[in-house]
């Protein structure tokens, strides 16, 4: 199918951009790598008036180190991220996640700011950001403002962006030496989106576990801390048995969405499946 | 909404063209109906089959989804463009001989996937080459025969060394 008709101006700079988001913001649309976009107005699940064509804006691309953060442009590829040493040696997690973001074609154009703007549940970043505590950048002709991950998600597709801001890099903390993290997903061919996928965040300290944080993928309609998970590990030595109590704990607690690919028991089982081996990679590398 | 249209500036398989396009249209579209260079083939339009694929200043892209607009100032190569070249040469040779194509309609996208894999993972093992074509699909083959061609062609019957990356 093709898309509908639409307005379309490629922004000059950052500047441009915002000022076309403030004249056209709530029938706009910012393309970026457009590799959901354009498959959403392709099959008229979308039909913006108005494109806002961010790929000249070359500022925002890009992995720098702040310090204490590796700040990363909302225009980086994923083929940037899957090759960057920064973000290998401090953001394991997201390092971890890139190799099963869709496929080699897609990798070339698709990008971070365009999958954490849009927020699907079954994306990667969307998890990983949430999971790892990442600030989101947000400018607009008025300004800048940072917003944390725990309150960007709104619902589904829906963020704590406002129609005239553009998100403009996101920043995670470097890794302290004690910190560990793993990252498991199941899809139908490599590449696809997710059937069930978790990331999993800890500080692991004479084999206890403290400040954990799972999140998994394609369970609701956000993305979303497992909390009735994160309790049952926080504080506790990480055994076999506090495994199974965790993975019970999904059984017990966890409420999921079922879809064209599994119903909700499936994805709930998946969900556990992933989480003890999410557990077991770390136990490994602890 | 009624239908904007905008002029771009264009290098399509070496030839500089200056063409009016709807700004709706996707590159595949216009490639193949503006320009009669009907290679990349149209199978799903949403990005999963990979049928569309053409290169965009070297890189691999889905050709639906990529604007015709995007490709103002920028170089785009098709299968036509591309076929006299070594390494696709060797690749579509390699496809021929291990039989790797029935009906054809994936090929194209799958040749230009197996071109970036060869260019850039030389040393790719065969489960390297299924994790980067799994974006094509075939819906004849089963891909065992597409793995054999392209890591026949891995296995040193070309030096990768001496392409210049075009």
């Amino acid at each position: 199918m093709k898309a509908s008709a639409f307005g379309y101006t490629k922004a000059n700079d950052l500047a441009h951009a915002l000022a076309l988001l403030t004249e056209h913001g709530p029938t706009a649309q910012v393309l970026a790598g457009g590799q959901s976009l354009l498959p959403m107005m392709n099959l008229r699940l979308a039909a913006p008036e108005w494109l806002i064509d961010i790929n000249d804006l070359s500022d925002l691309a890009g992995v720098s180190d702040t310090g204490d953060a590796i700040r990363i442009g909302a225009m980086t590829r994923h083929r940037t991220l899957q090759n960057d040493p920064l973000v290998a040696t401090h953001v394991p997690l997201l390092a971890q996640a890139v190799p099963y973001v869709a496929h080699a074609a897609i990798r070339n154009r698709g990008t971070m700011g365009g999958s954490l703007a849009l927020a699907d549940p079954a994306a990667e970043y969307p998890a990983v950001a949430l999971a790892w505590g990442a600030t989101m950048v947000l400018a607009s002709a008025s300004g800048e403002r940072r917003v944390a991950a725990n309150d960007f998600f709104v619902d589904l597709y829906q963020t704590a962006r406002q129609p005239h801001e553009l998100l403009v890099a996101v920043e995670f903390a470097k890794a302290r030496s004690t910190q560990r993290s793993a990252f498991t997903e199941l899809a139908q061919r490599h590449g696809d989106y997710a059937m069930a996928g978790l990331a999993l965040t800890l500080q692991v300290k004479a084999n206890i576990a403290t400040e954990v944080r799972v999140v998994p993928l394609a369970l609701g309609s956000k993305p979303e801390l497992l909390a009735p998970v994160m309790a049952c590990l926080e504080g506790q030595a990480l055994t076999a048995a506090r495994v199974q109590a965790a993975q019970a704990a999904i059984d017990e607690t966890v409420e999921a969405q079922g879809d064209t690919h599994a119903n909700a028991a499936t994805k709930r089982h998946l969900t556990r499946v992933l989480l003890g081996r999410a557990l077991q990679q770390v136990m490994e590398t602890a | 909404m009624k239908e904007v249209t905008q002029t771009i500036d264009t290098v399509v398989n070496g030839e500089t063209m200056q063409c009016e396009v709807p700004v709706r249209m996707h590159l595949t579209d216009f490639l193949r109906e503006s320009l009669d260079l009907t290679g990349s083939h149209l199978g799903c339009e949403h990005g999963v089959c990979g049928a569309c694929q053409v290169m965009v200043d070297g890189e691999v892209v889905r050709g639906c989804l990529t604007l015709a607009v995007q490709a103002d100032g920028k170089r785009v190569d098709t299968i036509e463009g591309l076929s006299e070249q070594g390494v696709l040469a060797q690749l579509q040779a390699a496809f021929l001989q291990h039989n790797a194509l029935q009906c054809g309609f994936c090929s194209a996208g799958m040749l230009l996937s197996a071109l970036e894999l060869v260019r850039e993972q030389p040393q790719a093992t065969r489960e390297a080459i299924r994790e980067h074509i799994s974006g094509n699909y075939c819906r004849c083959t089963g891909y065992q025969a597409i793995v054999d061609a392209i890591e026949s062609v891995l296995q040193g019957k070309f030096a990768p060394a001496t392409e210049a990356r075009t």
